[in-house]
């Protein structure tokens, strides 16, 4: 089998616009007779039907959370990058190209980079028109800040709930569409499987959540906008319900999955405090501008902190190891996320951690409250200063940047993070690999469109901060509501979908078997308990660092608790009324089987980059050691029957624009 | 810890409803409340008893799902904080503590604490939002300088998140606090400004249809938000409502 990712011919600055134009279009009358399933409402969903429905489409939108505005976008913190240069920093579009690009390992594609950077000014303007209150200085104009990775402040923020802001805007733009009757929003339905006849996605199977419901809806395109998998870990900063579950399914109607193994670990999350944790929380990475990162330079005093005889505020600068700054003077606190997080296992690991546990390393603000108290105090007219004012003008101005990360942290911790440095340890935080898409967001199944973090297409092996809410809203707002109408031009004469066929017959069949396995299923063992099984093995054979012989054993870990869950979990309640136990049981029967998927590709990746780390593939100095003339391809991965039999596929990568170096922040 | 819950068990939207009692034991302090209700959870299951149905997704304050009644408040007795970042610290050890769902006529009961909060999104989708296109064929997002003060005043009312937790509280169901976030987002930016009177107007009008309750100024909806949405808010929706009735008989 061959994949054709059909880039657009010509130049990469004119490759988009050219494509653009040459798209064909589908008349107002026949886009009447047209049905688009769009399942998920996060940033991508709700934008893209939001925009599709006002081209004239009818559109049915998904959502399993019991809103549209609840999607797990809300919870995006620190901000959405676009090269719009506000800030006169030398900014520009090929530049937030070259930093995705380079930041993402050269793992990604060329082409559909250049158009998210290229599209990455208009989303700001879109945003602003709806009334997205971002981030102002005394101006009254945008402000920026920085993320990780890169070297100019093109981070457009709303406090630290960007997210929220960004996602409230594409609802609204989603209300606006289901008030004229153009969208059909179901709250609180999941979708079960889609349904593939004839070669095409011809719809979907929803199981409504409250009822019980089974439900066909027909359709002649759908889009999978359902979020990233980083759940597979158990412990991650996604929300409890992000699932994989409908990339999985689409995988095992056709679709291929492209470089599963590709998920990041965020360096900046409150470190786990105990067994019963249900998640992880991040703290955002734009604190990453202010705030420096330590551990003690001596062995001994980490154990002190660690037994509770000694406080950080206690330890003078020089017995301070600030290691990021110390190993990569250029980007300093400021290095990408794969970077950070291994740089402080690393140190963790040696035995510098800082909390009970051994796992944790320090986010220190102290010198950034010092700055500003100073530069405020200047602003003020207050000449000689004391140093408690200072620190009171300080503290003022880091609380207008962070203060509700910082309250966040204080209610986790009941730490007072502006005294005393906050504690950090890396977690799950998002998954690069997802359905393999084309240029045009359609999978390999034709009719079937993946957006957002649920397709793998631009963040190559690491994703860059504040881009993942950049790509969502560039999938559904500018992307696909055009790609969509050139696959859809064909299907003007194809008439309402039947959804008494034979497929569908099938498929909902399947679903039900399904469904009755799990609640007939008289086992012993709750569904958390095997999903924190799975997230063990992950977590220590297929998270930070991997080797060969540690994927293995996990492949065949996973085997066996995937047989055991069907053998021995434990589904309480009933399928015909709200019951979240089996909804999160069919979540888990999935992830069982992406998991050994992700091992899979993790072993035969046979180098180091972004977020994939094979000890086996690393320089004298533990840094990545990645292999171009070998690796230089997208994995993706044909079902087979069961995952460890998948079937391997190749899109090579061809680099015309960027040259491949060796990634280097020192 | 060693507590006592006192539960609100409905089996469904038709079935009446009643309290039951659990002990839990050995909570640590540092769990969070639903990380308790999780750990009371998993015994229900290994009893083969039904597990609590509750509304949760992010857990970090943020999506606005969780929305519990805990000892007579939304939210529980922390300020600012909504269920899902309440912590069992905020308790002593003994104590008895009371779960039960937001009681609204507006918001039926779906399962134990599970409500449909549907009716938010029917406000909002009367008139929250301002009608612009989604092509991107707008003008450049610095075009328009809007005052700081007033673009921090639209970012604080549009921290809303939507949880409920202000009609919760308010002994007439009252929505006020909520719709007057999102009407005093769009009032205060130049953006909204244009379809002003029209949105206030066709959203009071749904949340009436909805049945929310009269708003008599008690401020206990102020009180119990998890983010802090103030009760200008009211008062300024009160003033653009007046001057679109004023408009509109004219
Ligand atoms: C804590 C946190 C902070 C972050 N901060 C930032 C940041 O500052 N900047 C940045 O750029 N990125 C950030 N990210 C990443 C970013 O938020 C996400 O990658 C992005 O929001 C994903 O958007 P999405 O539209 O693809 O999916 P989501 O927002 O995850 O939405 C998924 C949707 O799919 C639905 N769904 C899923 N499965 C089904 C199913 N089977 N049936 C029906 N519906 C289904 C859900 O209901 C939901 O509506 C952050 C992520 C986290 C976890
Ligand atoms: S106003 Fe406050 S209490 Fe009411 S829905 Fe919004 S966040 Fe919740
Ligand atoms: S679970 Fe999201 S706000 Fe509590």
């Amino acid at each position: 089998m061959k994949l054709d990712a059909n880039i657009p011919s010509g130049s990469l600055g004119q490759k988009w616009s050219s494509h653009k134009s040459s798209i064909r279009l589908v008349s107002p009358a026949n886009k009447r007779n047209i049905d688009v399933v769009v399942v998920g409402t996060g940033l991508a969903g709700s934008s893209a039907a939001a925009s599709l429905a006002e081209m004239g489409y009818n559109v049915k939108a998904f959502c399993f959370q019991d809103s549209p505005r609840r999607a797990h976008s809300i919870a995006a913190q620190g901000g959405i990058n676009a090269a719009k240069n506000y800030q006169n920093d030398g900014d520009s579009v090929y530049r937030l190209f070259y930093d995705t690009i380079k930041g993402g390992d050269y793992r990604s594609r060329e082409a559909n980079v250049y158009r998210l950077a290229e599209v990455s000014a208009n989303i700001i303007d879109q945003c602003v028109a709806q009334g997205v209150p971002f981030a102002r200085d005394y101006g009254g104009l945008l402000d920026n800040r920085s993320f990780g990775g890169v070297q100019v402040s093109r981070t457009f923020y709303a406090k630290g709930q960007t997210g929220q802001q960004l996602l409230l805007g594409a609802y609204s733009a989603l209300n606006r569409q289901i008030s004229k009757g153009n969208v059909k929003m179901y709250n609180r339905h999941e979708m079960m499987d889609v349904v593939v006849e004839g070669g095409k996605a011809r719809g979907i199977i929803a199981r409504n959540l409250t009822t019980g419901e089974i439900e066909r809806h027909g359709a002649h395109a759908v889009l999978l906008c359902t979020g990233g998998y980083g759940n597979v870990f158990f412990l991650s900063t996604n929300a409890m319900g992000s699932n994989g579950s409908a990339a999985w399914k689409a995988h095992r109607r056709g679709a291929m999955f492209a470089n599963p193994c590709f998920t990041q670990i965020h360096p900046t999350c409150i470190p786990q405090s105990g067994e019963y944790q249900s998640k992880l929380t991040l703290m955002s990475e734009s604190l990453r501008n202010d705030g420096r990162i330590w551990v003690p330079k001596d062995k001994k005093d980490a154990e002190a902190i660690r037994e509770g005889k000694l406080k950080p505020t206690d330890l003078p600068e020089e017995k301070r190891d600030y290691y990021l700054e110390r190993r990569y003077p250029a980007f300093g606190n400021l290095v990408p996320r794969d970077v950070a997080s291994r740089a402080a296992k690393e140190r963790c690991d040696e035995g510098f951690g800082v909390n009970a546990t051994g796992q944790a390393v320090y986010l220190d603000f102290s010198s950034a409250i010092e700055r500003y108290g100073k530069t405020e105090a200047n602003q003020l007219g207050i000449t000689n200063p004391s140093k408690e004012k200072i620190i009171e003008l300080g503290e003022k101005v880091v609380a207008s940047k962070y203060g509700n990360l910082f309250e966040m942290y204080d209610k986790i911790k009941d730490v007072n993070p502006y005294k005393s440095p906050m504690m950090i340890y890396p977690a799950v935080h998002y998954t690069m690999g997802g359905l393999w898409v084309d240029y045009n967001l359609m999978t390999n199944v034709p009719g079937m469109y993946a957006l957002g973090e649920a397709n793998f297409s631009d963040h190559g092996a690491n994703r860059l901060g504040a881009s993942a809410l950049m790509q969502g809203l560039a999938d559904g707002y500018f992307v696909a509501p055009y790609t969509v109408g050139d696959y859809l031009a064909d299907e003007i004469r194809t008439g309402a979908i039947d959804t008494n066929s034979e497929a569908f017959e099938k498929a909902e069949a399947d679903v039900v078997e399904r469904i009755d396995n799990l609640i007939n299923s008289n086992g012993t063992r709750s569904v958390d308990s095997f999903h924190r099984a799975l997230g063990k093995i992950m977590w220590d054979k297929c998270g930070m660092a991997r080797n060969a012989e540690g994927l293995k054993e996990a492949m065949t870990e996973i085997k066996a608790l995937r047989e055991e869950f069907w053998k021995d979990v434990k589904v309480p309640g009933r399928k015909d009324m709200y019951n979240p136990e089996l909804d999160k049981a069919g979540r888990v029967a999935d992830f069982l089987e992406l998991g050994e998927l992700m091992c899979l590709d993790a072993l035969t990746r046979e180098e180091s980059c972004g977020g994939h780390f094979r000890e086996e593939y690393q320089t004298e100095e533990g840094e990545a050691m990645r292999d171009d003339e070998n690796f230089a391809f997208v994995s993706c991965w044909k079902y087979n029957d069961e995952p460890s039999k998948a079937e391997l596929v190749k899109e090579e990568l061809t680099f015309e624009n960027v040259e491949l170096k060796t990634r280097s922040y020192k | 810890m060693n507590l006592t819950l006192k539960v609100w068990r409905q089996n469904g939207p038709d079935d009446k409803g009643h309290m039951e009692i659990y002990p839990v034991k050995d909570i640590n302090p540092d769990m969070s409340f639903l990380e308790m209700m999780d750990v009371l959870n998993e015994e229900l299951i290994s009893e083969g008893k039904d597990p609590i149905a509750f509304d949760h997704d992010c857990r970090e304050g943020i999506c606005g799902m969780c929305s519990m009644f805990i000892n007579g408040e939304p939210h529980g007795p922390e300020r600012r904080t909504t269920t899902c970042q309440l912590h069992m610290r905020s308790f002593k050890d003994g104590d008895t503590i009371v779960v039960e769902p937001w009681r609204s006529a507006a918001f039926p009961v779906i399962k134990d604490l599970a409500v449909d909060r549907a009716a938010f999104d029917r406000i909002q989708q009367a008139g929250g939002y301002v009608s612009v296109n989604t092509s991107g064929n707008t003008i450049d997002a610095n075009a328009i300088p809007v005052p700081k003060q007033n673009a921090d005043k639209a970012f604080n009312a549009a921290t809303c998140i939507g949880c409920g937790a202000c009609v919760a509280a308010c002994k007439n169901s009252s929505a006020m606090l909520f719709v007057s976030a999102k009407v005093s987002q769009y009032a205060l930016l130049p953006q909204g400004k244009v379809e002003a009177k029209e949105r206030v107007r066709k959203m009071v009008n749904q949340m009436d249809l909805e049945g929310f309750g009269n708003c008599t100024n008690t401020g206990a909806c102020e009180a119990e938000c998890p983010v802090g949405i103030s009760l200008e808010n009211i008062a300024r929706m009160n003033r653009e409502y007046l001057s679109a009735s004023l408009s509109s008989a004219e």
